[in-house]
């Protein structure tokens, strides 16, 4: 529906920012997220940032999957028939 | 945090959440006799689910019916139509985003447009259509506006620049649509059946979690907001699956780092400011009341069906069953045209050409002889 | 005279003193520029032959120029066909106005280019159209090798696909110097001569069975050519497969998908499995190729089908690049 992709604010200009995505980068208009900070990372959509991401939550589901990982006693990975 | 997203895609982490699904799933199975039926609403999800191979592994324990989240998709072809009309006039040029260049109208496409040499040009951003609107003022600059929420304050922000600048000559030829009337619309039909939805993040991320409360309340039906990623799409699904299987109606959020619980105030702020309810054609459905968003009465300078009109020709009747595949009723290779007929390359319905499409994720990545 | 005219192309003085001070001064193949065809010698035996026409737009890119890499582009259709380049030819579609300083950078681009293939270029052409007629500059390049010793195409069973680099780069940095989309990138295009490095991996194992450079439609519309050609079915790994970080921030900002951009300086060879590690560590020691890596294997000689293994273990199959790569919002 929605391409959506995390970039982090590098610098702000108003209602503009410039934005990094693993080295590439892009001018976005950010007044969606007028309290948004340099260093945060956002989500961007056709050019403007839509949600700042909070990366307390993005750790939090990252642990719960760890748990996971080593809540699994077998070991064995999920083999597949191709 | 960007160590975080590279740890998102750690093939552990996935095939580990991909076992406990797969678990979940049978164990649905074993309770219900029947393969649990999700559908996934957005068409960004029919992709990545696609492309990460988590639709192929999970192929014989859940029956993921894609909805009608693809804009292309669901734009009925009387507005295709239009929207290709618009490029013939001169002095003006027609700005898109790339998902629509391919789209078959009844009299070919806004490519084969641009090959006449009328002035199309694909824009990342519809700013950027504001942009040549201000450097082109002896032009009319016409932006096709495509899209879901998420898409739509994306529209206001660029009429909010053409309102500061006031730059006359750019308009939206407005054709977007809203998840929540066609969720009832599906819902109240009662055409599939389903155990639950994937809801999707990024309209969510402008809607907020509340929003799709709906589905729990009215609809007894669980539903889970899931990110992109596989180990994103796989968490959620495993979440569905424990609320599908205690038969809990619940709405819960799974992209809680994007998605807040009642989405993005300003983002809805702006959209309402500029863009108010009306009916909406949806392709192989109809017309649906208060379904689409367009321009304000107070705006209608930015309007551009109140400043142009456009030849009406009825469309070309093709046997293209993309409005069966946008409700879920049918697989596309249900279709007789898909991968014969219809492909990529030579798209008939846009089900084939948007990548979110059904059709051409279908064709991309789950034939496999 | 500091721009080309209609008047340079008209075969008379100032057409003569384009090519002294331009073409033969870079070039220096004033040897065979006195009769209307360059005449030469060879050696016996089996000969290749390649023709390109190059419309890069913009004409200078990070990484390279039009020159550069319609030089580069032809040296390679021959390298990866086993051929050691011996001559080329080139021909210049010039755009009225088109300045002098840039043809000359151009031209020394290429003279460069060709010196490290140690190929000559014989013999060219130069047109010029109107303003308008065209979009600054067009060069097509004709080249000829010999063939000491063909490559087979006999793919087996096991044998490995390796990749020389990072794919990708041309695509984006091309699309970035454009500067259409808004996008900002550090990335240089990867345009470069593979002969040396070729040469030296075909020198590394008898046993390399095919190449191709993955230009446009990328890596994945090269290997399905290969697939239905030779009626073999390749399985990739995908993470595998060496990506810039900038390249896949960048696709991931356009909805592009990296295994159909354009690359102008890598070549994917299938060879033996035994020769993998030999192959691989020829084309490490050049800088162009430091980041080779084995990305698939060839599963069987039937079907003729490419394949992607995700990291999930799943596979897909991956289909010739269809239509343009356009961004999208969806």
């Amino acid at each position: 529906m929605c391409v959506g992709v995390p970039a982090k604010v590098i610098e702000i200009n108003g209602f503009s920012a410039l934005v990094d995505v693993m080295g590439s980068q892009m001018n976005i208009g950010i007044i969606f997220v007028p309290e948004v900070k340099i260093g945060d990372y956002v989500i961007v959509h056709a050019g403007q940032a839509m949600s700042i991401i909070d990366e307390e939550y993005a750790k939090a589901s990252l642990e719960e999957w760890r748990k996971l990982v080593d809540a699994r006693t077998d070991g064995s990975i999920y083999e597949f028939e191709n | 945090m960007q160590e975080l997203m590279d740890q998102y895609t750690s093939s552990k982490i996935s095939r580990a959440l991909l076992d406990e699904v797969i678990k979940l799933a049978k164990q649905f199975q074993k309770k219900f006799q029947r393969i649990p039926a999700f559908m996934e609403v957005c068409g960004s999800h029919t992709m990545a689910l696609a492309r990460t191979g988590v639709k192929k592994a999970l192929q014989n324990h859940i029956r993921l019916i894609s909805g009608p989240g693809c804009p292309v998709c669901v734009t009925d072809q009387a507005t295709i139509d239009a929207m290709i009309s618009l490029t013939d006039e001169e002095n003006r040029i027609i700005c898109t985003f790339g998902d629509m260049m391919r789209v078959p109208g009844s009299y070919g496409t806004l490519m084969q447009a641009k090959a006449n040499g009328n002035d199309v040009r694909v824009v990342y951003s519809p700013n950027d259509a504001v942009r040549i609107a201000e450097q082109n003022q002896q032009k009319e600059v016409i932006f096709l506006g495509i899209g879901f929420e998420t898409t739509i304050p994306i529209l206001a922000a660029a009429l909010k620049e053409a309102e500061e600048k006031q730059i006359h000559n750019f308009s939206i030829w407005m054709s977007t649509k809203l998840v929540e009337p066609i969720l009832r619309h599906l819902l109240n039909n009662k055409e599939v059946a389903l155990d639950g939805f994937l809801l999707p993040g990024h309209v969510s991320m402008v809607m907020g979690r509340k929003h799709f409360e709906f589905l729990a309340a009215e609809y007894h039906l669980p539903g889970v907001i899931s990110g992109f990623e596989a180990v994103e799409l796989l968490s959620s699904l495993r979440r569905l699956l424990m609320l599908a299987l205690e038969q809990n109606a619940l709405v819960i959020n799974d992209y809680q780092s994007v998605v807040a619980e009642d989405g993005n105030e300003h983002a809805k702020y702006w959209m309402n400011r500029y863009f108010a309810l009306c009916d909406e054609p949806w392709r192989g459905i109809g017309t649906i009341a208060q379904s689409g968003m367009d321009i304000r009465e107070e705006y209608r300078h930015f309007n551009a069906k109140e400043k142009f009109s456009v030849p009406m020709r009825s469309p070309r009747k093709t046997k293209c069953r993309c409005g069966e595949v946008i409700r879920g009723l049918i697989d596309p290779p249900e279709c007789v045209l898909f991968a014969k007929a219809c492909t990529p390359l030579n798209p008939i319905g846009p089900c084939m050409v948007s990548s979110e499409g059904s059709c051409a994720a279908y064709y991309q990545y789950m034939r496999e002889e | 005279m500091d721009r080309i005219t209609l008047a340079h192309g008209d075969g008379g003085e100032l057409a003569h003193q384009l090519i002294q001070q331009v073409f033969v001064s870079y070039f220096h193949n004033d040897a065979y520029a006195k009769f209307d065809s360059a005449l030469f010698h060879i050696e016996n035996g089996q000969l290749a032959m390649t023709t390109d026409s190059f419309v890069v737009k913009p004409i200078f890119f990070p990484g390279g120029n039009i020159g550069k890499l319609s030089v580069a582009g032809t040296v390679n259709d021959l390298a990866v066909s086993g051929a050691i380049p011996k001559m080329m030819t080139c021909s210049f579609i010039i755009e009225e106005g088109f300045p002098i300083k840039d043809l000359k950078q151009i031209v020394h681009s290429m003279a460069e280019e060709a010196k490290k293939a140690n190929v000559q270029i014989i013999a060219g052409d130069t047109k010029v159209v109107e303003r308008g007629s065209a979009d600054g500059i067009y060069i097509n390049t004709t080249g000829l090798g010999i063939v000491p010793q063909p490559l087979t195409a006999s793919i087996q069973e096991g044998d490995s696909v390796i990749i020389s680099g990072s794919v990708g780069d041309h695509g984006i940095a091309v699309l970035a110097a454009r500067g259409e989309l808004g996008l900002m990138t550090h990335l240089e295009s990867d345009c470069a001569t593979l002969y040396p490095m070729i040469s030296a991996a075909m020198k590394a194992s008898k046993n390399i069975r095919i190449m191709r450079d993955p230009t446009r439609g990328g890596l994945a519309t090269s290997l399905v050519e290969i697939c239905e050609d030779f009626q073999v079915t390749i399985e990739l790994e995908e993470e595998a497969i060496p990506l810039k970080r900038e390249v896949q921030g960048a696709c991931e900002l356009l909805g592009f998908d990296p295994l159909y951009l354009a690359n102008e300086g890598k070549v994917v060879l299938i060879v033996a499995k035994e020769d993998e590690q030999n192959v691989l560590d020829a084309i490490r020691s050049f800088p162009e190729g430091k980041e080779a890596a084995v990305i698939g294997t060839v599963r069987s000689t039937e079907k003729g089908q490419l394949l992607l293994r995700t990291p999930l273990g799943t596979t897909r199959r991956l289909y010739r690049l269809s239509g343009l790569l356009l961004p999208r919002i969806c």
